[in-house]
């Protein structure tokens, strides 16, 4: 292009250096200081303490539940609202409960989940007692998959639908299978849209920690929550950062992961 | 194609779709009784919503909330724009990618680790918390998500149009008003959206650089959920399903009219 915009684009440029690049360095920087802000590796060599390994592990865990069952609800779901009559109509629909604010969804299910809530009456009519769902690593795994589901839909729809059916109605025609067809044509086709669900769905599992708060009630501690913990409550920047730095390096892991195939762009 | 479903899928659906809206009705059914709690309903009454419209702090909270919204999504969005034509027209490839790579790292990065980071930024330059801290910070996670909303029109633009307009006379000026900016309007559309959206959703960040005496709707939410149940919560609910359909289907009609305009 020979349109060369220079002074519009220095905002941009600043915003990268100011907002991109210098809060990464400052998190390198703070995770090698002590609360006294002098030098120390005392942070990292905290972090290989069994506990916060534990921790690193649940966390982990917990977000390969929570990414697992969005994916496992998701696929079917997308799969089948590309073959609904009105799609975009539908795809809407599963849209817009996404753009309803994340702390009211999961308010909700402190009502649902309480010890009087829906979910216990109907428990109470199967003739069992009613027992505390709340603050158990179930009603955690439950709402962030809840929370999860459209955004995990969105990019498998787009991939499904892009895919030319004549590719199935040909395996098909090859004598595959419903499930050869599956696995062997659909989900390799559709496998972009899968990373991206799972790019959107892993790293902010790792991180929630407002959901932990609200419905998990402490028990279940993710990586965000210790961010959290360290910079809000105990105020050790110096720890909160070293986590963060290596929340970064999972990040930038994953991005190299499902990184999308080079597509032709344009000189 | 033509809806060719079985009962199970349909059920399937059916399942999927009562399992995503239920949260969001259960809410807003409940913001209507008149006893205080979310399991027996009791009588119906508008009582929470007046306690919306009466309380003076939530009032001024819905208020920031909004002005930081419509003010983060304007200004994300200029300086969205100018980036990405700025970044289409760098001859440079390797630093094109480069810098595309700099801008979707704020799309990937965990909210808390964005917020600790501004957190810590803001702190070192001496910005108070509060309002401009919360707006700042807006601002800066919404740019990148305009980028991308703004870039595949930039990348569909014929560029003999430009060559065109500059042979013709035009400016630079010119050509970024007049040609440049309404063939990607509707990529702009979307961004701007995309931005509002963000920071209407936003609770991590903005919990981590507001100041004691700041607020914004998400951050009152938590601290009001984790005092209990309270039906105000409920109220907001209602309302804020209502703004949000209702910011839906304006963006459906927009996006819908420029689609039109653009084929004609």
């Amino acid at each position: 292009m020979k349109f060369k915009p220079k002074a519009t684009f220095s905002p941009y440029l600043l915003w990268i250096v100011l907002f991109v690049i210098a809060p990464i360095g400052l998190i390198f920087y703070y995770s090698l200081l002590d609360l006294n802000g002098d030098f120390t590796l005392a942070n990292y060599r905290n972090f290989f303490t069994p506990a916060y390994l534990t921790m690193t592990l649940t966390s982990f865990w917990y977000a390969f539940l929570i990414t697992f069952f969005t994916l496992l609800i998701a696929y079917p779901t997308a799969y089948f609202l590309t073959k609904t009559k009105h799609k975009h109509l539908w795809l809407m629909l599963v849209i817009i409960p996404s753009w309803i604010n994340l702390l009211l969804k999961t308010y909700a299910f402190i009502g649902i989940f309480g010890l009087y809530g829906p979910v216990n009456a109907m428990i109470e009519v199967f003739g069992f007692d009613p027992t505390q769902i709340l603050f158990t690593d179930f009603s955690f795994v439950f709402v962030a998959v809840y929370i999860f589901i459209p955004f995990m839909i969105i990019p498998i729809f787009n991939a499904l639908d892009k895919m030319n059916p004549s590719l199935i109605y040909a395996a098909r025609d090859l004598g595959a299978s419903a499930f050869t067809t599956f696995r062997r044509v659909i989900f390799p086709l559709t496998i972009e849209g899968v990373k991206s669900g799972i790019q959107v769905t892993f790293i902010p599992a790792l991180s929630l920690f407002m959901i932990t708060r609200l419905i998990a009630g402490n028990k279940v501690i993710t990586l965000g929550t210790a961010i959290e913990q360290q910079f809000l409550v105990a105020q050790n920047w110096g720890m909160g950062s070293t986590i963060a730095v290596f929340l970064i390096l999972i990040m930038f892991a994953s991005m190299r992961l499902t990184r999308k195939k080079k597509r032709g762009g344009r000189a | 194609m033509r809806s060719n479903l079985t009962t199970t899928a349909k059920v399937y659906l059916a399942i999927v779709f009562v399992i995503l809206y239920a949260p969001i009705f259960y809410l807003i059914f409940y913001s209507f009784n008149s006893g205080g709690t979310m399991s027996s309903f009791e009588s119906f009454t508008l009582e929470h919503y007046k306690a919306v419209f009466n309380d003076n702090r939530l009032l001024v909270i819905l208020i920031n909330t909004t002005i930081v919204a419509l003010l983060s999504a304007l200004i994300a969005t200029m300086i969205g724009t100018l980036g990405a034509i700025g970044i289409v027209s760098m001859s440079n490839k390797k630093m094109r990618r480069t810098l595309l790579s700099l801008n979707n790292i704020l799309i990937v990065s965990p909210d808390v680790v964005i917020g600790a980071s501004f957190l810590i930024l803001f702190t070192m330059v001496g910005i108070q918390l509060g309002f401009t801290s919360v707006l700042i910070s807006h601002i800066a996670f919404s740019i990148p998500i305009v980028v991308l909303m703004v870039l595949p029109k930039l990348f569909e633009m014929n560029t003999n149009l430009i060559d065109a307009a500059l042979d013709l006379g035009a400016n630079r000026r010119d050509v970024l008003t007049r040609v440049i900016l309404p063939y990607i309007k509707p990529g702009i559309f979307a961004g701007f959206f995309m931005a509002l959206t963000y920071s209407l959703d936003d609770f991590a960040v903005t919990f981590f650089v507001t100041g004691n005496g700041f607020s914004t709707l998400s951050v009152e939410i938590y601290s009001m959920a984790r005092a209990g149940i309270s039906l105000t919560v409920n109220a907001i609910s209602g309302l804020v399903f209502v703004v949000t359909v209702g910011i839906v289907v304006m963006y459906y009609l927009i996006t819908k009219r420029t689609r039109k305009s653009g084929e004609v």
